[in-house]
């Protein structure tokens, strides 16, 4: 498998670690009351058919973590960004939607 | 004598005799046979015994797919078990061994297990091991373990070396006969960079052993043309000798080059074999079809082959099987080994169609149609065939063709399944888009103009395809036939295994009927040949059984690799010394000069002990903390982690990795920190100093250093990107040094610069760069690990060793010694500090009696789950010193920890002890322990169980601090 990274360009998936589903966004709060958000996010992870964004560290390149689009049916990667920037994206995201 | 050496013909060279041995025997074969053939050529058939019946057996292909012929090849260190016959190139000096026999091939006394046949069915082993259950362990299994395998590994190392290798290219054809030639000729002339793979020692393929014409010339000619024309293009990379075995994600085949294998040993600087990386941006599929046998009686005989393969040993090796040779066939291919064996000479004795009605050239051969071969007699050999209306027809080998099966196996390594095609009687590759590609009869297509055609097509990267050569096309019609219904005798479907014809309606009785469970349970499919000759037969055996259809009834799964891979070649150069990388602290050398013993962290090299003449290692370590705790020791702690953090928002990011707080640390203050997991377990500790607003330097464990670091970057990058910090290892960069003890500020005041250390420059926990030795820059700490008054001094690493000569002479006057890993364990347990045996992934800050350095005003990494219940529950075990209640007992890490009077058992379990050492200090053996509720517990005297050494003793629970609980001797 090769995955192409915006540093390095493409290479082998040997010099990538794995972290697992991108999705699970980690809470915000410390109330007790978010106890369960911070469950799903530590525990609870989907295992979709077909597409999905994870976390790859190309830590036998330039260091950087990336979130790969990846088709889990058919090992196709369609995508990989910077995890900084979906991060950034994501952050941004909820306060676009409050100004509306 | 059943086989023999044709007067002319064959690709051998006669000019260049052979000998080798077999079984002890000597023989003699020529340049270009490979043991087989050599061996059919001398008239010996019997190669080996079957794995379960130790039935005799011969070579029944001339290729990869072979299930019978295998051998011991070489011996001592280079011995390689299970061999194929039919792929080792013959060498002068060969040595080879049959296998699974004894005393020997031809009287075999294993073969009685023929005799209880009845017994050996499908499940035998399930059936018939299940009890007594006591019998498992001590007459079972090691009566399994004796009978499994074929072959012994040997237990010497391989002398040889193997290697790894890259390759990239456009188009990478996978086999080299008329299909891939024509795809690898069209692609080069095309300008692609192409690599052209094919298993055999020849390229050519088919051509190699079938008469063909092509473009007025004979085929082997016409691939001598293209093979020339192809080694003279820049573009072209030529790879006999090299099979394709796997196909994975993104186009990367994986292939073995057996770049030495046809030599007695490697040339000099060669490897054995080569393990190659392909990644090609198009692929191609030529890799032919596999002949199936039929199954009927005695079609295990030796001397039995399929119908291509003697027609390869008689063409291309000039072996012929027999003197007189019967054909059984449902197919053309059948008439055209009985035509060429002819040719050369050797007497047909019958050609026996199980098709009535056939358009095939007959003619001057004995052609029985309609008619079906009962069973084979003979035992050891041929001697004649019995047809089911007990015709019988001597002959001394039979050649049988029960179809065609492409090899499909790569293309169905990604999951894809082959798809059956009736008008071939087989399955063809799936569509796998247009990156991999099959053609010619790897498709299915058997006719040599559409390999032609086809190679074409698929060589073509734009525009069309050119006009390839006219060729004359053999018959090949086939119809379906895979079982003999009134056989005789044994019946074999799968020769490897010993799988019968009647083991798999049996499976289907039992109810293993689909596919996957009939494999297992019979076995048929399994083992070095994968079913490459077997699986079709049976699929379609277990169709009749089951009242299905072939296709309903579908495939095993294929998997890499296609042939078997040599250990050797996949571990490369990854062996010995040079398994994993070393690494060396910068105090190494210095080190050594000590005489230090070093123990392996990981990759590290960490100086263990120093022993003095006569010294082992406890009596070593044990002086180097009284020394040190009575003067100074120098000790070597430039393995752990070292992270530089630098940025406006360092102190917020290093709030949010700790549990407790490094906003708040002065400029010029070192920190103890202790970083959670997120799931609230504690995930490393370190002392993290300030040396700027906006710098920091991070040390961590030894263990953790990388994965502190991936974290960091984790954390900052996926989670906070928003925070304006950087920061980058410099654990290489850096050398450092625990110098302890009460000489250790004296000792140090001798190399600094400027003004001398004092309590109010440099109090406890002070963390400050200075120059040292006249002008070299350093940074000193003063932290304590031993509990003495200690300080850590990190410089460049390139002068660590200068530097700690230098303390060294510093010290001399005030006994200083250089002290291991083993007496820092001993002084950390001493005082009670916790390291891996405590930070073990299993123990909360709490549990480590770090509580209350968890904030309660700031988020961090693992605060909320860390405040579960389960984590937070007064029962869990905890943190705690243990003593032996007799002084003279020896503590041991691992035991198990009890209430008095208890006897063991998980239910009682209260804890275990994580770390012990001898304390010099204290004249005991000391323990850390993780015990239930322990510090409510102190004082409390509890049993101690090794169930490992089978010892108990009484032992007291204590505060974890051992030695010098006030803490008197950091300020001394």
């Amino acid at each position: 498998m090769l995955i192409t990274c915006p540093h390095c360009g493409t290479r082998p998936v040997e010099e990538f670690t794995f972290l697992g589903d991108a999705k699970p966004q980690r809470p915000t709060s410390n109330d007790p009351s978010t106890m369960e958000q911070w469950f799903d996010y530590v525990y609870l992870r989907d295992n979709p058919r077909g597409v999905i964004d994870e976390y790859a560290h190309h830590s036998g390149g330039c260091r950087t973590w990336l979130v790969v689009t990846r088709n889990t049916e058919t090992h196709e990667i369609t995508g990989t960004v910077l995890a900084s920037d979906y991060a950034a994206k994501r952050n941004e995201a909820p306060k676009k939607g409050a100004r509306k | 004598m059943t086989g023999f050496r044709l007067s002319k013909g064959g690709l051998i060279d006669r000019s260049k005799p052979l000998n080798f041995t077999f079984d002890g025997t000597a023989y003699s074969g020529f340049q270009g046979d490979t043991l087989a053939s050599a061996l059919i050529a001398s008239g010996t058939h019997l190669m080996g015994r079957s794995f379960k019946y130790h039935r005799p057996r011969g070579a029944i292909t001339a290729g990869a797919a072979e299930p019978n012929a295998l051998v011991e090849l070489r011996s001592g260190g280079r011995k390689e078990a299970n061999t194929r016959a039919t792929m080792i190139e013959l060498y002068e000096g060969l040595e080879a061994k049959s296998q699974n026999r004894w005393p020997s091939l031809r009287f075999d006394i294993g073969a009685v297990n023929s005799l209880a046949s009845a017994m050996f069915v499908a499940g035998f082993y399930y059936k018939t091991f299940m009890w007594p259950k006591s019998f498992w362990e001590k007459i079972y299994e090691p009566l399994i373990r004796k009978a499994a395998g074929l072959g012994t590994a040997s237990k010497e190392a391989d002398p040889d070396r193997f290697e790894k290798a890259y390759a990239h290219c456009d188009v990478l054809v996978i086999g080299s006969g008329p299909t891939g030639l024509m795809a690898a000729l069209t692609a080069a002339r095309g300008g692609a960079d192409v690599v052209l793979a094919d298993e055999g020692s020849a390229l050519g393929g088919s051509l190699l052993f079938d008469n063909e014409e092509i473009d007025g010339k004979s085929g082997i000619d016409w691939a001598r043309g293209v093979i020339a024309e192809l080694a003279s293009l820049k573009n072209v990379t030529l790879m006999p000798r090299t099979t394709v075995f796997g196909w994975y994600d993104d186009n990367v085949f994986g292939a073995v080059e057996r770049v030495s294998d046809h030599l007695a040993t490697p040339n000099p600087y060669e490897p054995q074999q080569r393990y190659w990386r392909i990644i090609a941006k198009k692929a191609v599929l030529a890799a032919g079809a596999e002949e199936r046998p039929i199954v009927f009686g005695g079609n295990d005989t030796p001397g039995v082959m399929t119908a291509s393969a003697m027609r390869h040993y008689s063409n291309r090796y000039a072996a012929a099987a027999g003197q007189s040779v019967a054909v059984f066939t449902s197919t053309d291919s059948g008439y055209r080994t009985a035509r060429d064996l002819a040719a050369h000479g050797v007497f047909v004795s019958a050609v026996v169609d199980t098709r009535a009605e056939a358009k095939v050239e007959g003619k001057r051969l004995p052609v029985l149609r309609g008619r079906q071969v009962a069973q084979v007699k003979g035992g050891k050999a041929v001697s004649a065939i019995e047809l089911t209306d007990h015709t019988v027809i001597s002959c001394d080998a039979v050649a049988m063709s029960g179809g065609w099966s492409p090899i499909v196996n790569l293309m169905c390594h990604r999951g894809a399944r082959p798809v059956w095609n009736d008008s071939i009687s087989g399955f063809v590759p799936p569509d796998v888009g247009g990156a991999f590609v099959a053609a010619g009869s790897a498709k299915g297509s058997f006719l040599l103009s559409d390999c032609l055609r086809e190679g074409a097509a698929a060589g073509t990267l734009k525009g069309k395809a050119p006009a390839v050569p006219k060729c004359r096309d053999e018959a090949a019609g086939v119809a379906p036939f895979w079982w003999v219904k009134d056989f005789r005798g044994k019946a074999f479907v799968d020769y490897q295994n010993d799988v019968t014809v009647k083991d798999l309606p049996l499976a289907a009785r039992e109810g293993y009927n689909h596919i996957e469970l009939a494999k297992r349970y019979t076995t048929t499919g399994m083992a070095t040949d994968q079913g490459k000759l077997g699986n079709v037969n049976a699929i379609a055996i277990l169709a009749e059984a089951t009242g299905k259809t072939i296709p309903e009834i579908g495939t095993t799964t294929f998997r890499p690799f296609y042939t078997p891979v040599s250990f050797g070649a996949l571990a490369g150069h990854s062996v010995g010394h040079h398994f994993q990388p070393v690494r060396k602290t910068p105090l190494h050398e210095w080190a050594e000069e000590e005489g230090a013993v070093f123990v392996e962290t990981g990759l590290w090299m960490r100086s263990s002990w120093f022993p003095k003449a006569g010294e082992d290692w406890l009596a070593s370590a044990s002086r180097e903390v009284l020394a040190t705790r009575n003067g100074v020791g120098l000790c070597d702690v430039s393995t752990l982690g070292k992270i530089d953090i630098q940025g406006p928002d360092a102190g917020a990011f290093l709030d949010r990795l700790y549990c407790n707080t490094f906003s708040t640390l002065a400029v010029g203050k070192a920190r103890y920190g202790l970083m959670l997991r997120e799931d609230g377990i504690v995930f490393d500790d370190g002392t993290t100093s300030r040396l700027a607003e906006d710098h920091f330097i991070m040390t961590t464990t030894t263990a953790n250093a990388a994965r502190v670091m991936s974290h960091i970057e984790f954390c900052h990058q996926a989670l906070w990107p928003d925070l304006d910090v950087t920061y980058a290892s410099v654990t290489e960069q850096w050398a450092q040094m625990a110098i302890a003890g009460p000489k250790s500020r004296d000792t140090l005041n001798r190399i600094v610069d400027g003004a001398a250390l004092t309590d109010e420059n440099t109090p406890y926990l002070a963390a400050r760069s200075l120059t040292i030795l006249g002008g070299m820059q350093a940074r000193l700490f003063r932290i304590s690990f031993s509990g003495e008054h200690a300080y850590e001094l990190a410089v460049p690493a390139d002068y660590g060793s200068q530097v700690a000569r230098s303390l060294m002479r510093a010290g001399r006057d005030f006994g200083i010694v250089p002290y291991g890993v083993e007496a820092l364990s001993m002084m950390r347990v001493e005082k009670g500090h916790v390291a891996g045996g405590e930070l073990n992934g299993t123990t909360t800050a709490a549990d480590l009696g770090l509580g209350k350095m968890m904030s309660t005003k700031k988020d961090y990494i693992g605060r909320m789950m860390a405040s579960r219940e389960g984590l937070t529950d007064a029962n869990r075990q905890c943190v705690v010193g243990i003593r032996p209640v007799d002084k003279g007992d020896r503590l041991r890490a691992g035991s198990h920890l009890l209430k008095r009077g208890d006897t063991p058992s998980m239910a009682n379990d209260q804890g275990y002890i994580s770390s012990v050492a001898w304390s010099p200090m204290c004249g005991m053996w000391l323990g850390l322990a993780l015990f239930a509720n322990g510090r409510a517990r102190i004082g409390e005297v509890v049993k101690v169980f090794d169930g490992l050494r089978n010892i108990t003793m009484d032992a007291e629970i204590c505060d974890p601090v051992h030695f010098d609980k006030e803490n008197r001797r950091l300020n001394v």
